[in-house]
């Protein structure tokens, strides 16, 4: 029903000296009757990725959202940076859904400060964040005029201030162009290669390859 | 494996549980409310000063009482279901409070009929009726709000978080309705007021208040116990069991 | 670092409801044009003599008050929950519960606070003879935060319907019975020269313990319907 490959030459819970950011044992899930996975065991070490591939509705986002902590599994754990502390995981992850938190009255830039001040992260310059994710000269428009993937790269403006080490992104590429993409996947490497780790869906194969992948399938709804 | 198959014995083994207790709760209701109502309606003393008409409160009392009785009940659950995420728990918020909502307005209707010969009218707005009332309105709102939610496991979550909001509310309710009642109505004696009650009257009285504890814990278990059907539908158990009742008619 | 404290979480959400709101200021509008409506058809349905108008004023302004509460309440906390604002705001790392708070007083300044103004106007409507006008503005300000934050229970537990209007109605109206009480005793008596002392330190006192713990009830409902 599902399967977890490893690129890595080793088995990535075996390397000596790497530390795991979450790892999760027993991981089961029931939504609405329906069994989507069950008895799923991953560890997430520091500076990998875990791709989580799998047709509609085979349980992606549940699984994303239970690892991020919005959802209680059915049965199983979930242990994150060795610690229960959950103010401690809270700080260390950044969960974006597959909606985006953009509050459609607001402008880009509200949005962003707004956003960071939730976040806890000072902003010297959101002008230079605003360029850097292309939405220059669009911060004083009310994001429902924009198009979806300017909305989208609205969200994705947390990636580049946030400090946490854990980012947990459902299709994340959804409505962005290439260039988007391309983007994104330059800081989901510079991310990995600072030794935060990343776990994310995505209907798109990446055409970055990161040193450490896992691929985690899911299987679908019928067996 | 066990460890995946451990929650879902929980629903079976109380469901089993349940199944064991009802037919003694059912037999042993049924006897006291007979023996209690037969008493209290044909062999007790008329009243001196309402004659034939008091025998209502074999009815009407033990019902209000237990529409109390079963908010509470209800809020307790949710309290555990709510802190310990126990899914019998969830579920037993859904059966209880259609009984509840039941019990309530059985005492308000009873209340109404008592209220005709005592004061004139089906309806007075007495502080007690007031807040039995209000308690049904309590009971509709948990209700509605589990019934307007697909996921049942949502709706009885949130029915239960309601059912606690209401039950910190109840005594608040209760006291304002009660005051409220006596800024408007001055000295107003209400007619529920029993100082002292004659055995021969108060035995069957006590008795009926037994039958209906039994008769509410029975149709409890037996809502609980088509909630977790309900709930565990796709679960092979539950299937082999409605083969086999199949089966048996 | 990332550390965000209790108030600036608060007030970021005050700020943001607040700039929102004031794109669509129609909504903080529509429920006061309502209560002035609804506050005209009075006279016009028991006849116009202060008699009448006078001893039911503060009742009607109290019942119209609460009923304007509902609307638009399920609001709330409906757009947060469309547009994934309010996952987010239950994975920050400060507690629920105040995230919570800071609902309930943003939606208090929004709809509680220019009831509380509008008031006057309502009470010279209805001919409130002028020794009741100060104990009613006094019982709005005590009432309507319990109000505010009965709603939000009310509103989180609706918030995954979609269909929440006449629902939360339903869950919320039982709930306002001992404030509609107080506070309409309380006008009574001051009405007819008593003391009111003790409704007001009563609604007060209902205030404090709402206030203390609508916020767990949000937080745990808000839980249940990000599920």
């Amino acid at each position: 029903m599902t399967s977890l490959d490893s690129v890595t030459s080793h088995p990535v819970a075996q390397q000596q000296g790497t530390e795991i950011l979450l790892h999760a044992q027993h991981l089961s899930s029931t939504r609405a009757n329906r069994l989507l996975f069950r008895d799923l065991e991953l560890s997430i070490p520091a500076s990998s990725v875990l791709y989580v591939a799998g047709p509609n509705g085979s349980g992606k986002s549940t699984l994303l959202r239970m690892l991020a902590g919005l959802y209680a599994p059915s049965s199983g754990t979930v242990s994150r940076f060795a610690t229960d502390d959950n103010e401690t995981w809270q700080r260390q992850t950044l969960f974006i859904g597959h909606k985006p938190a953009v509050k459609q009255a607001l402008t880009a830039l509200d949005n962003l400060q707004l956003q960071a001040q939730l976040d806890g992260a000072q902003i010297d310059d959101p002008w230079q964040l605003l360029e850097t994710v292309g939405l220059l000269g669009l911060e004083d428009i009310p994001a429902q005029q924009l198009s979806a993937g300017q909305q989208r790269r609205i969200a994705l403006t947390r990636l580049w201030y946030s400090r946490a080490r854990l980012w947990i992104l459902d299709e994340p590429f959804t409505a962005l162009d290439q260039a988007g993409i391309n983007l994104l996947q330059e800081r989901f490497a510079e991310h990995c290669a600072n030794g935060g780790a990343l776990v994310l869906t995505s209907h798109q194969p990446l055409t970055w390859q990161p040193q450490q992948l896992q691929t985690l399938t899911l299987g679908g709804g019928h067996e | 494996m066990w460890r995946w198959l451990h929650p879902y014995a929980k629903g079976e083994a109380t469901y089993r549980l349940l199944g064991h207790w009802l037919p003694w709760l059912a037999i042993s209701a049924a006897l006291s409310l007979l023996v209690g109502i037969v008493w209290g309606l044909a062999f007790a003393p008329p009243d001196y000063q309402q004659g034939d008409s008091y025998r209502i409160i074999y009815i009407h009392v033990p019902a209000a009482i237990f529409s109390m009785g079963a908010y509470t009940g209800m809020a307790i659950t949710a309290l555990i279901a709510l802190v310990w995420q126990i899914r019998t728990a969830e579920w037993a918020i859904a059966a209880i409070a259609p009984v509840g909502a039941v019990l309530t307005a059985v005492s308000l209707f009873t209340g109404a009929v008592w209220g005709k010969p005592m004061w004139g009218t089906w309806w007075e707005w007495d502080a007690r009726l007031t807040s039995q009332l209000i308690l049904l309105f309590l009971y509709l709102g948990v209700l509605a709000l589990y019934y307007a939610f697909d996921d049942k496991r949502t709706g009885a979550k949130a029915a239960g978080i309601l059912a606690l909001v209401g039950v910190v509310n109840v005594p608040i309710i209760h006291y304002s309705v009660y005051w409220w009642n006596t800024l408007h109505q001055g000295a107003t004696i209400t007619k529920f007021e029993k100082p002292s009650m004659a055995t021969s009257m108060l035995i069957p009285l006590l008795i009926c208040l037994l039958g209906f504890a039994l008769f509410t814990a029975a149709m409890i278990c037996w809502r609980l116990r088509h909630e977790i059907l309900r709930q565990e539908l796709h679960r092979p158990w539950v299937q082999q069991e409605l083969i086999g009742q199949e089966k048996l008619n | 670092m990332n550390n965000v404290t209790t108030w600036q979480v608060i007030s970021t959400i005050i700020a943001r409801d607040w700039r929102v709101a004031m794109r669509r200021r129609s909504d903080i509008l529509n429920p006061l044009l309502f209560v002035l409506m609804v506050v005209t058809l009075f006279p016009l349905a028991v006849g116009p003599g202060p008699d009448v108008l006078g001893r039911i004023a503060a009742g009607v302004i109290w019942v119209v008050a609460l009923l304007s509460s509902l609307l638009g309440s399920e609001r709330l906390f409906r757009d947060d929950y469309l547009d994934g604002t309010l996952e987010q705001l239950v994975l920050l790392p400060t507690p629920l519960a105040v995230t919570a708070l800071a609902k309930i007083i943003i939606h208090w300044l929004l709809s509680g606070l220019p009831l509380v103004i509008l008031t006057p106007v309502c009470a010279l409507l209805l001919k409130l003879p002028m020794d009741g006008w100060a104990t009613l503005m006094l019982t709005l300000l005590l009432g309507t935060p319990i109000l505010s934050a009965l709603t939000a229970i009310g509103a989180a537990l609706t918030v995954s319907l979609g269909r929440g209007g006449a629902l939360l109605s339903l869950l919320l109206l039982p709930l306002f019975i001992p404030l509609i009480i107080f506070a309409s005793a309380a006008v009574e008596g001051a009405l007819v020269g008593a003391p009111i002392l003790g409704q007001v330190l009563l609604l007060a006192g209902l205030m404090v313990l709402t206030l203390t713990l609508a916020p767990l009830a949000v937080a745990a409902a808000i839980r249940v319907s990000v599920n």
